[in-house]
């Protein structure tokens, strides 16, 4: 992945900023251009709380290739309580059996390593709360 | 606009196909459906195919067909909206005729995935989903499914067997469709005995990597009986709709919204409804997606696709038959084709040539063709002419 792109996403990926609406004050993460709700184009940025719940979970047993030292991991669709949903793995779960309603909470940790780019992606993964 | 039909089709084998190109796939399914026609020129041409350019190193597929198919200067457009390329395109041609554009269209699809290994196949189906935002942190095609099928477990108490009757049932089909790649008779215990790719889904709940072309000639409806060497088929509607690129954003995990929009387009532009259709084609990349798929496009209450499929009422013979041609599947997925590929399937039934799998009397039929986890949608409904 180029390293522009990667550092263009510090933002949301180190500190959950996401972009809130002044018109309707729907929360949008990762940010973007048009709400989606009220069709607005003005946002204050503001970091999200990174407490949440899973919506629904799978464990990853064919991962892609540069998740190969981690798999079989755990994966959530999980709603923040400010409202915006993400998709994450979900680490230090014991046996890894999630249930949808479970709360968790986002930590920082390495997501991969880009052996293409020489570098290491980090950004976030859920834990349980 | 003029009323539009399908009156000509050609497919490859689908299948790892070694010895066969991305171009001569293509060319063989187009000279195939131009004879079927028995046409002695086309207007225009598109080439549906989702990714090319990381299968095979290979863009610009619309200026390539034409000149292999020996059809240069004919405008030649390709057409992308992931695995629902192939529909997009023949919405593309369809609109050309019916805008009176061109007269004699050639509509294919194409998808050549076996010259890379599953790594690079792996990574360029999940350019489907939101890179930046799914794919990023992990997740896979197979993952992202098997999330809409635990949601939709959660909510109808839907069943691992009834995914797994999904797979029975068109591998099944399969068995009488000669271009099917994975032509084979199994039972549930075999799909739930399968390796786990991505919990609950086994390996026998996804659909295979998969080298294939189809392809279809388009001409106005009132022209179409006169011109037609082997039987026309008409285009009561076509109809397409989006959703969230991002399944994480969907207003629910456990419904294919786009789908179930298309449909309700396409039902009243056709002035039909969903008790109408005799056979539908639906996109079953994973078996939740048939289950989910018959419930957006109405034939089964929300939560009542499971117990149906269970039942039989989705088998040749039952209420509604589906993928008659074994599904992505057992025929096979080779991605920008799948959607010419079903439309053929619907069409060869309404002709009444379908062989074994014929569905008896059959009049209207439907195709749903899908991109990513449901972001995109393309639905066809036709008729016997
Ligand atoms: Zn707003």
């Amino acid at each position: 992945m180029p390293t522009a792109r990667t550092w263009r996403e510090y933002p949301q990926r180190y500190r959950y900023e996401a972009a809130v609406c002044k018109k309707c004050n729907k929360w949008h993460f990762p940010p973007r251009p048009v709400c989606d709700a009220c069709k607005g184009e003005e946002f204050e940025t503001k970091a999200m709380r990174r407490t949440g719940k899973i919506l629904s979970h799978t464990v990853i047993r064919v991962p892609p290739a540069p998740f190969k030292d981690q798999a079989p991991y755990a994966m959530a669709v999980i709603e923040m309580d400010d409202g915006p949903r993400i998709t994450t793995q979900v680490v230090d779960c014991g046996d890894g059996s999630l249930k949808i309603g479970q709360k968790v909470k986002l930590e920082f940790r390495r997501i991969y390593d880009d052996s293409e780019a020489g570098s290491i992606n980090y950004g976030y993964k859920a834990v349980p709360a | 606009m003029r009323e539009v039909a399908i009156i000509g089709v050609g497919l490859t084998k689908f299948g790892e196909l070694w010895e066969q190109s991305l171009r001569n796939l293509y060319v063989e399914a187009a000279l195939k459906a131009i004879k079927d026609a028995g046409v002695d020129h086309i207007d225009s041409m598109y080439v549906g195919c989702m990714s090319s350019g990381l299968f095979t190193g290979q863009e610009h597929l619309g200026a390539l067909m034409a000149d292999y198919l020996g059809q240069a200067p004919v405008p030649a457009t390709r057409v992308e909206s992931a695995c629902a390329s192939g529909g997009a395109a023949l919405r593309m041609g369809y609109m050309e005729v019916a805008s009176g554009q061109s007269d004699v269209v050639l509509v294919g699809g194409v998808e050549k995935m076996t010259d890379v290994g599953g790594d690079e196949a792996t990574y360029a189906l999940a350019t489907a989903s939101d890179q930046e935002w799914e794919a990023f942190n992990g997740v896979t095609f197979p993952g992202l499914y098997a999330m809409m099928a635990v949601a939709h477990m959660e909510r109808y108490k839907t069943t691992v067997k009834q995914l797994a009757a999904v797979a029975v049932k068109n591998h099944l089909n399969g068995t009488k469709n000669p271009t099917a790649q994975f032509p084979a008779k199994i039972s549930v215990d075999d799909v739930l005995n399968s390796v786990m790719v991505a919990d609950p889904l086994h390996i026998l709940d996804c659909s295979p990597i998969t080298d294939g072309a189809a392809a279809v000639i388009l001409c106005p409806a009132d022209k179409a009986k006169k011109v037609a060497k082997h039987g026309a088929v008409k285009i009561l509607a076509s109809a397409a709709a989006t959703d969230t690129i991002a399944l994480h954003s969907r207003k629910d995990l456990a419904a294919l919204d786009a789908v179930a929009k298309a449909a309700s387009v396409a039902f009243s532009l056709a002035n039909k409804k969903p008790s109408d259709i005799q056979l539908c084609e639906v996109h079953d990349c994973f078996t939740i997606a048939e289950i989910m798929s018959t419930e957006a496009l109405g034939f089964f209450e929300k939560g009542k696709g499971g117990p149906a499929v269970e039942a039989g009422e989705t088998a040749i013979g039952g209420k509604i038959a589906v993928n008659t041609s074994g599904g992505l599947k057992s025929k096979g997925h080779p991605v920008g084709a799948t959607g010419v590929a079903q439309a053929i399937e619907i069409v060869e039934q309404l002709r009444g040539q379908a062989g074994a799998r014929q569905v008896a009397k059959a009049k209207i039929g439907m195709t749903s063709n899908m991109g990513g986890t449901g972001a995109s949608a393309v639905v066809h409904i036709l008729e016997a002419l």
